[in-house]
Formats: structure tokens, C-alpha cells, sequence
């Protein structure tokens, strides 16, 4: 060990470990810093996927976060196409599908999700997923303007995925199995707002459904059935029906897990001693909700980047820790979807109430109010004023104490 | 240092301004980030490279000069 410099491994090159290795070279940190990711492009970011990439209106390129160069100039030994097969945190070693390994004096993990699949089907042309490039070149070219695309999941994703075929001319059909699409993320007000968005743009809702099986000829997809029996022409198929943390690998190595999949951390995001988790992957202890979320939002990769690189150069005495763990943990999250543009900060829960504008004219911010506090503020079309509302959700503000305030929420 | 911005990457989600009020704010209509100072003052460096790190469309950007 004593032979060469301190090493930290950041397994998963994409936002969340990207961001951590620029955090840490930021804040100072001055030993070796490797950077492996299980993908062979320059790292980049995944909200343009299903949106500026997939329907054209970007070039790929735009959605690289950092070349290799600009990685290589940075003094990250960035690793493309390299995943992590095991962990020994005794050993502080990590294997490799390469079949090497590599030692650590600290571990990052940033190693995402993976889509969740359906139990059949994915074998057939014409079926994509969409989480990486590789998913997005795939899926957009096949899509025509008269392609009749049906989405399987109306979350987000699926959402962001319908709307983008719908400006590319492409009928859509969008099967969710609740009765109003996002209402277990933001609600049946805004749930039912999405739906009614989606549905004056053409879209078909199949709601309440799910998909029981698909119809084919000659291993494409042609179409699918549903669980009411319904028959669905289709010859592209996108499912979007979450994602599961990628933690398979850890199997054994004594690093535990929440409850939601994701690595358990505590709110500086250390797993144990020596090993971290950033993003998508990782479950911190949330002191404001008393318990372990994951949060699966682009900004809280962000986030935990800056946190955990500060708690990594604070190991390190003769190093100025960054000044980044004063800002409050309080996620956000945006869809874009035609011309309607969500933005959500906080954890939404509790009912809905509208406080500026209006759900009518799509343009509003509105809080949800759970035992008498603000648990999140969510808005469309007045960004500024939803971001002064957020302050009620970094302090949990009492709605009795909020000006104005008139209902009996 | 040097700020900049990509106006089309970017996402409103007003981060910065939370972050640097001083360095960046919000156009009214759609919440686009203007940056107030292209080259922020020795005391708000710190703050500055916090607010780029920080966006979530990643659309800030700090050259340093």
C-alpha cells in the first residue's frame, strides 16, 4: 500500500461519479483519481435522452458532459467499457469483467440503474428500452412519422417518450396500469393535467391497464395485447417501467441495502468506512424525512457529488474541505413535455393546493401540504416564483404561518 | 474565472440563483438564466464553481481565465 499514492475508484461514469471526480478535483484532491464506466462513450447526460436527442432537435454530441481529454486534462483516469463484477471491502479491492482488479483507499459507487423489464417480449426487433445512448440510437431509428409507437408506462419517461413521438408525427398509444398517470409521484391533480396534455396532443391513454403479452411476425413486434383482452397495433414499442438500482455486484461484499434497493448510507453518504454511493444507487438517510430515500432525479446526483467530495477531502487534514454541505438536501426534479414544463421541489405528499396561477391555464405553483406542512412546491410556467416558494419546503414552513394562506388543507 | 451559459440547455430550474443571487438570475417569462457577472469577485469564486457544479441540465460553465 505504502508504494504508490492514495487511489479513489469511482465505479459508474455518469452524472452522479462524473460530478464526484470533479468535486473532488475541485476541492483540492491531488491523488489518483480513476473513473470506470461500464459504457464506451464520453460520459454524458441522460435527461436529453428521451427528449432534445431522441427527437433530433439536439446532435448527440450536445449531450456529452466531458470528453475524454477534457477528463484526461482534469487528471481523471476515465475507463470506458469496464464494469465491476465484485467487492471486497476487506481487501478494499475491487474486481473487474477485464478480470483485474483494483485496490482503493476510498470507493465511490455510482453505478445508476437499470430498466426494469417485462417478463416477455424483449426479444423481439422493433422492442427498446431507453436508459442509455446506446438504447436512444437504437429506439430513434426506427421511429418514423408514420410509425404507431406505443409507450408501456406512463411515468416520466414514458411521458417524455410520448410526447417527443407525437412531434415527430408518430401515432401513440401509452398504457399505464393506474388510473391517472404520475398520481403516486405528484398527485391526481397534476396526474390528471399530464393525461389531459397528453390526450389534446392525440395521444391514446390505455389506462388501468397493462400489457399481458406481445403479438408478432417474424420476431418483430407487430402489436400487443392487453390485460383486458384489447388488441394494439404497434411497430415500436418503447417500456418504461422504472428502473432498479444496479447493485448485483455487491453481493457479498457486506455492503448493505435499503429497503428500496439502493446502497444504505447515512446523510454524508458513506456506506461504511472507506466506501461511498452517489446517485440513482444510493439510499441516504434523510434527516428531514426520518428515513432512506432514493432519489432518481438528475439534480441530486449533483447533490450528493458535492457532499460526498467534501466528506472524502474532510479525511484529509491538510486539505480545505469544500464549501458545499450547507446546501439542504431537498430534492428537485423537472419533465418537459410539449410545451408544458413541470418543475418539483421537495418529496411530494399530502394534498394539493394551488397558490399562484392556475392548473387551468397550465401555468401556476402549487403546495402539497402533508400534516400541516409544506412537503413540496410544484409549478409550470412561473419559474421564479416557484423558486421563492421552495424556501416553505427547505423549512418545512407550517402552512398556517404562510401569507395568505386561506385554505383548510 | 470566466462564467457562461448555455441558454438553450437551459431548464429554469433556478439553482444558481439560489446558490449566487449576485452572479446569476432568471428572465421573467421563462426562467432562462442571465448571468449578472461574467467574472465574479475573488469572494464569490468558491460560490461560483458551486452554482456550475450544481445544475441539473448542466448548462453553466467556468473557465478559468
Amino acid at each position: 500500500m505504502a508504494s504508490r499514492t492514495s487511489r479513489t475508484v469511482i465505479v459508474g461514469a455518469g452524472a452522479a461519479g462524473l460530478a464526484t471526480a470533479e468535486a473532488l478535483r475541485a476541492g483540492g484532491f491531488e491523488d489518483e483519481l480513476v473513473l470506470l464506466g461500464d459504457e464506451l462513450h464520453d460520459p454524458y447526460d441522460r435527461p436529453p435522452l428521451s427528449k432534445q436527442l431522441l427527437s433530433g432537435s439536439w446532435t448527440d454530441d450536445r449531450a456529452v458532459l466531458r470528453t475524454r481529454e477534457q477528463l484526461r486534462s482534469a487528471g481523471v483516469a476515465y475507463r470506458p467499457g469496464v464494469r465491476a463484477t465484485g467487492l471486497n471491502t476487506a481487501e478494499q479491492a475491487l474486481t473487474l469483467d477485464d478480470s483485474a482488479s483494483v485496490e482503493y483507499d476510498a470507493l465511490v459507487i455510482a453505478t445508476g440503474m437499470t430498466p426494469r423489464r417485462l417478463p416477455f417480449g424483449h426479444d423481439l426487433r422493433g422492442v427498446h428500452l431507453l436508459r442509455t445512448m446506446d438504447d436512444l440510437v437504437g429506439l430513434r431509428s426506427e421511429l418514423r412519422p408514420d410509425s404507431r409507437v406505443a409507450v408501456v408506462g406512463g411515468g416520466f419517461l414514458g411521458c417524455e417518450i410520448a410526447a417527443t413521438c407525437r412531434l415527430l408525427g408518430a401515432s401513440v398509444a401509452l398504457v399505464e396500469p393506474m388510473e391517472l398517470p404520475l398520481r403516486n409521484v405528484i398527485g391526481d391533480d397534476l396526474g390528471a393535467l399530464v393525461a389531459d396534455l397528453h390526450r389534446e396532443h392525440g395521444v391514446a391513454w390505455y389506462l388501468g391497464r397493462s400489457v399481458a403479452g406481445f403479438l408478432s411476425v417474424d420476431g418483430r413486434v407487430s402489436g400487443l395485447r392487453l390485460t383486458d383482452g384489447r388488441e394494439l397495433d404497434a411497430d415500436v414499442v418503447v417500456v418504461a417501467i422504472g428502473a432498479v438500482p444496479c447493485v448485483e455486484w455487491l453481493d457479498g461484499s457486506g455492503v448493505l441495502l435499503a429497503e428500496s434497493g439502493g446502497v444504505r448510507c447515512d446523510e454524508h453518504g458513506r456506506a461504511q468506512d472507506g466506501v461511498w454511493a452517489v446517485g440513482d444507487v444510493a439510499a441516504w438517510y434523510s434527516p428531514r424525512h426520518a428515513r432512506w430515500i432514493r432519489v432518481e432525479h438528475r439534480f441530486t446526483a449533483n447533490q450528493h457529488a458535492q457532499v460526498v467530495a467534501a466528506d472524502i477531502l474532510a479525511r484529509r487534514p491538510f486539505i480545505t474541505t469544500a464549501a458545499a454541505a450547507a446546501e439542504p438536501m431537498v430534492p428537485y426534479f423537472w419533465s418537459d413535455q410539449y410545451d408544458f414544463k413541470l418543475q418539483v421541489h421537495g418529496v411530494p405528499s399530502g394534498a394539493f393546493e394551488v397558490v399562484e396561477g392556475s392548473l387551468d391555464e397550465r401555468r401556476f405553483v402549487g403546495l402539497y401540504v402533508d400534516d400541516g406542512r409544506v412537503s413540496a412546491v410544484a409549478g409550470a410556467g412561473m419559474a421564479k416564483a416557484l423558486r421563492r416558494w421552495r424556501q416553505a419546503v427547505v423549512d418545512l414552513t407550517p402552512v398556517t404561518d404562510l401569507p395568505g394562506w386561506r385554505s383548510a388543507v | 474565472m470566466k462564467l457562461s451559459a448555455d441558454q438553450d440547455k437551459c431548464i429554469g430550474a433556478g439553482r444558481c440563483v439560489l446558490v449566487a443571487p449576485e452572479l446569476f438570475d432568471q428572465r421573467d417569462d421563462d426562467g432562462v438564466v442571465e448571468i449578472l457577472q461574467e467574472q465574479p469577485p475573488p469572494a464569490q469564486l468558491e460560490i461560483a464553481r458551486n452554482a456550475v457544479a450544481l445544475c441539473p441540465a448542466a448548462a453553466l460553465f467556468a473557465e478559468d481565465a
